[in-house]
């Protein structure tokens, strides 16, 4: 019985999108945060709640969105009966910890980054018990550990509060990289990522010679989340975290999703001996060390932490045995703890706001002051002990019952006995909690003089006692849960079972009375067997951690060190090395076709062109020290690269290099004016020399590559291209239909970089402008750089007389774009040198006063023209960036064609022409920085200079 | 032709590679300049050499053509590497002028240790 409902998904995601809220709202005040955390949360519970009836009954509720259906992973959910319960469980508390929390948090704490930090988790952990697939699965696996590191390290002045996150990360994290490892192959396993398939699928999983590993590696994951020995450490502290978290995380959510797992997985995976040993074993362990902890801990919150641990061990060990009615004690023991356990975290809350101390040693007597605190926390701290009318007196004694039945390798005493101890010291501790804290004299030297705190605070503990009670007295109310829940935990059938009070007299009975008794007396003797549990040498967890920790750091420095030792020359010289090294393996190993292309002959001007690059080539690598020298080299090759272009048939590629050749070469001038003119010789020759041999090799290898490929055919897609270039494009430059049409989200994408790039130079602009360096600037002295003749009278007519032709030629090129070489790219530079001409000639603030133009702006509207032409074809109902074109007639001009291709290549051109000049003008702004006097007059001459010159001259 | 071209392709890349390979931001943006040429027209070349058949349209009949697609793509590339170069003479020009050293390396491997002295030496002095 499947039913498919996509509310499924907004209930997933409502705390997602629900957590971009309080963050927002903490401005309108502590209550509205709160008020519109508990919105989404209310919401999904509600919702979730309107599915119950149908899941009750039986019927499992799916969702599913493709994600990445190429690696099996789809958005897809489900809710049967366990994720119901675990789901209504994380909303329900949730909803309780956010009106605690308004109460408990002071006006010191950021609040809203609280909430959303809150909603994130309850999101995470919703996803979680949600998911349908477990790829999907092991991303909110993982989410939780990340915004519970946020929820534990919350208050992040408190040193602990940080080392406690970062050990539950680091503890949660390392597991989940196992259960990452363990998931992956169970879906080799089933050949599916899909839980629903999995599940059906345990004969084949425990058949497999891979159930082992996956069973080891899933466990992992599970046992660090729920803290099981040897994991159980981080637990406790994570306690540093303000307590509503504690709260939340310990008892309802992040702990229980070990437990959550190993449940959800329990068709797929338990009923093998390797499955009830190490589940078995490891969650008995848990139980009586954390138990054992528990009893000597004198902070409240710790108390309760390693009673979670010794709790979380008694489900995993319940899990662990594998039988069915162990599934339905586990599944109800999960539903009960949560409720006495996140009361008792409210409580110990309560008593730290309201006489500032947790440490029991310093409380007592608070009976009498805090009246119905009292009562809520004894009710609680009974049902932990599993006292009889209390919830948890029922899922103990099925616990308890089932431990009898359960032999551990033959011996059929082993598991009840130590079961029992591990009852007994759970009273224990829960009798010391009601009787050292509520108990005894009241004191006069307590921190703060306690009180009860405001309703708002106890609503929710009390809600919860309440609980505790009701199902304590009328276990059959909370049968149905625990039937789906149970039900869809052992994938079908289940024995027939009746949650009751009374059983009769059984095993259990007595055990549970010996744990009673047994434990009433321990606590009689807590002072002497204290004293002794402190002279006792332990191993400290924590101590143990950092070493490791430390070991891992130093050596993971040890492997950085030696690779990345801040040497970028070094690293450049690797990588081009084992580049080439690569390049060889491949081709050693691969029969290439013969050549099938003719050679083209070498007529004498390309000879000519040919010899001058090379020489140029050659020149600036021997000569790059003379920086001034090098660059006019650099503007050699880039024009004899330009020509190279026209004559093999590039006419628009000539013209983009010609024009940017221009723009790179005054920028590099630009620059070199505040750089040293000279490079030192710093390099030995042995390293000069392994760099040329690494260089020429490459360089080598490069040339036999291209003289490999250019001497044979290579199918190419360009077919298409120039078939459809004038039908579909209507333009007959190729290259341009190409850039605007074919390919115009790359163009479009490339525009978006050039302007990125041009904001990014402003912005370092004005960073360095507003830093030391500006200091340093006005300081420098460049005045013996500096020209008699700063802007000469030739240049300026010239630039002057020719500023409107260059603009007419920009103009021009532009428009025959579509059909000739030419286009927005090429224009955009050819106005740009028009308009940096003027810069040159006539001087930054003259021309600045000339020609008030916002770069950024040019910028962004040559985006959004392009942008907004190509979302123009939606309106025609095609995909994006279809260029549309007809032809016109107005007489007397001839015939022509509009295109929008031409529209999307003005946004082209605005974005290149902001850009370049945006750069271009940012680089110049140092000039006013370091002194440069500003001339008024466009022309300008300084006899002052004639000495100074003279002098270099000499 | 084609031994023009890859020699060509060739020469720029181990010029380029050798001034990478430098100590100094100036010789690394030269080095990348010649790297930037010497892709372009690598990757212009894996369109085949044509001449004479410009991958314009020719509304009067029948014509071969070049193939259009490497050129458009390194048509962008050419800007797109002024875009760079500008960001990176920005980066060198910033750190020269903030620590008045324009050394690329943070600090030399311990192995080349009599060369730091040297390299320290003259870049106080430059």
């Amino acid at each position: 019985m499947t039913v498919v409902d996509n509310t499924l998904i907004i209930i997933a995601l409502l705390p997602f999108i629900g957590a971009l809220v309080p963050g927002i709202m903490i401005r309108a005040g502590r209550n509205a945060s709160a008020f519109f955390t508990a919105v989404p949360t209310a919401l999904a519970l509600t919702m979730l709640l309107l599915h119950a009836p149908a899941v009750l009954s039986g019927e499992v509720i799916t969702a599913e969105i493709e994600w990445l259906p190429q690696l099996g992973l789809t958005a897809a959910f489900f809710l049967d009966g366990l994720g119901l319960m675990f789901a209504a469980m994380i909303l329900g508390v949730g909803l309780l910890i956010t009106l605690y929390a308004r109460f408990y948090l002071s006006g010191d704490d950021p609040m809203g980054q609280f909430y959303t930090y809150l909603l994130l988790f309850q999101g995470a952990m919703l996803g979680i018990v949600l998911s349908d697939n477990i790829l999907l699965l092991l991303i909110f696996w993982e989410l939780t550990s990340l915004s519970s590191f946020l929820l534990i390290g919350y208050w992040k002045h408190l040193p602990e509060g940080r080392q406690g996150a970062r050990m539950a990360l680091a503890v949660t994290g390392a597991g989940g990289l196992a259960m990452i490892g363990g998931m992956l192959i169970l879906g080799n396993i089933v050949g599916s990522y899909n839980l629903s398939d999995i599940l059906a699928s345990g004969e084949a999983i425990r058949a497999s010679e891979w159930y082992l590993p996956a069973l080891i590696l899933i466990l992992l994951g599970a046992f660090t989340k729920s803290a099981q020995f040897p994991f159980h450490f981080w637990l406790p502290h994570a306690m540093a975290a303000p307590t509503p978290v504690s709260a939340y995380l310990h008892s309802a959510t992040m702990v229980k999703a070990g437990v959550f797992l190993m449940a959800r997985m329990w068709p797929a995976l338990a009923g093998t001996d390797a499955w009830f040993y190490i589940v078995t074993g490891v969650g008995l362990i848990t139980m009586i060390l954390g138990a054992l902890i528990a009893l000597f801990k004198d902070d409240l919150k710790a108390l309760l932490a390693y009673s979670t641990v010794s709790h979380l061990g008694l489900l995993t060990m319940l899990l662990g045995f594998g039988t069915p009615i162990a599934a339905v004690a586990a599944v109800f023991h999960i539903l009960n703890h949560l409720t006495f356990k996140a009361a008792l975290f409210m409580t110990a809350g309560i008593i730290d706001h309201e006489a500032h101390t947790r440490d029991i040693k310093r409380l007592g007597g608070l009976r009498k002051l805090m009246p119905v605190t009292f009562i809520i926390g004894t009710f609680a701290a009974l049902s932990m002990a599993g006292i009889p009318l209390f919830n948890g007196f029922l899922s103990k004694e099925m616990m308890l019952e089932e431990a009898a039945h359960t032999d551990w390798a033959g011996n059929p005493y082993a598991v009840p006995i130590l079961a029992t101890i591990g009852a007994l010291l759970s009273v224990a501790y829960s009798f010391r909690f009601i009787v050292h804290v509520f108990f005894g004299p009241v004191r006069d030297n307590y921190p703060s003089k306690p009180h009860d705190p405001p309703f708002g605070m106890w609503a929710a503990p009390a809600l919860l006692v309440l609980a505790v009670v009701l199902i304590g007295l009328m276990p059959h109310l909370a049968e149905p849960v625990v039937r789906a829940a149970a039900g869809a935990v052992t994938g079908g059938v289940l024995p027939e079972f009746h949650l009751k009070i009374w059983h009769g007299v059984t095993p259990a009975l007595y055990m549970s009375g010996v744990a009673v008794l047994g434990g009433a007396i321990l606590l009689t003797l807590h002072a002497p067997l204290d004293r002794l549990w402190l002279r006792t040498p332990r191993p400290e967890a924590k101590v143990i951690f950092d070493r490791l920790m430390a070991a891992a750091v130093g050596l993971s420095r040890r492997i950085t060190e030696i690779t990345h030792d801040g040497s970028m020359s070094r690293y450049l010289a690797i990588f081009v090395a084992a580049t080439t090294v690569m390049g060889y393996v491949a081709w050693s190993g691969s029969g290439l076709p013969l050549p099938s292309r003719e050679l083209l002959p070498i007529p004498p001007l390309v000879f000519v062109g040919w010899i001058c690059i090379l020489l140029a080539t050659v020149s600036v690598a021997l000569m790059h020290r003379q920086r001034f020298r090098a660059l006019v080299v650099i503007g050699v090759i880039g024009l004899t690269i330009s020509v190279g272009f026209v004559y093999l048939s590039a006419p628009d590629l000539a013209l983009t290099q010609i024009s940017v050749e221009t723009v790179t070469i005054m920028l590099l001038l630009l620059a070199l004016h505040f750089l040293p003119k000279t490079t030192p010789i710093e390099s030995s020759v042995p390293r000069r020399i392994r760099d040329g041999v690494i260089a020429l090799a490459a360089g080598g290898g490069v040339a036999a590559l291209s003289y490999t490929f250019l001497l044979r055919d290579m199918p190419s897609i360009s077919e298409y291209h120039l078939a459809n270039s004038y039908k579909g494009g209507g333009g007959t430059n190729v290259v341009n239909v190409i850039l605007v049409d074919f390919r115009g989200y790359d163009t479009y994408g490339e525009i978006i970089v050039l302007g990125i790039a041009g904001l990014i130079i402003f912005a370092l602009m004005e960073a360095l402008l507003n830093g030391p360096a500006a200091r340093k600037l006005r300081n420098a002295d460049y005045s013996q750089d500096r020209s008699r003749d700063r802007h000469p009278l030739m240049m300026v007519i010239a630039t002057r007389v020719m500023m409107p032709v260059a603009i007419m030629v920009g103009v021009y090129i532009f428009l025959r774009g579509h059909n000739q070489p030419g286009g927005g790219f090429v224009a955009g530079l050819v106005i740009s040198i028009a308009l940096l001409m003027q810069y040159m000639a006539s001087g930054f603030a003259w021309t600045l006063r000339r020609q008030q133009i916002e770069y950024h702006s040019m910028i962004g509207s040559g985006v959004v023209i392009a942008g907004l032409t190509g979302a123009g074809a939606w309106l025609g109902g095609k995909p994006f960036l279809t260029s549309g074109f007809d032809y016109f007639h107005i007489p007397p001009i001839e015939e022509f064609e509009l295109a929008t291709a031409m529209l999307f290549d003005l946004g082209v051109f605005l974005a290149v022409l902001g850009a370049v000049m945006l750069m271009l003008y940012s680089l110049s702004r140092i000039a006013r920085y370091a002194g440069e006097t500003v001339n008024i007059e466009p022309m300008d001459y300084d006899p002052s200079k004639q000495v100074v010159m003279d002098e270099k001259e000499k | 032709m084609e031994i023009v071209i890859a020699s060509t392709v060739g020469t720029l890349t181990a010029a380029g590679i050798y001034l990478i390979l430098r100590l100094r931001a100036f010789a690394i943006i030269l080095g990348l300049a010649l790297l930037s040429y010497a892709v372009n027209i690598f990757l212009f070349a894996s369109g085949r050499l044509a001449i004479n058949m410009p991958p314009i349209l020719n509304p009067y009949g029948d014509a071969a053509y070049t193939d259009p697609l490497p050129q458009a793509l390194v048509l962008t590339a050419i800007v797109i590497s002024f875009g760079m170069t500008a960001v990176l003479v920005m980066v060198a020009l910033g750190a020269f002028l903030e620590s008045d050293d324009d050394r690329i390396d943070i600090e030399e491997p311990a192995t080349e240790g009599p060369e730091q002295g040297t390299g320290k030496g003259e870049a106080g002095a430059s």
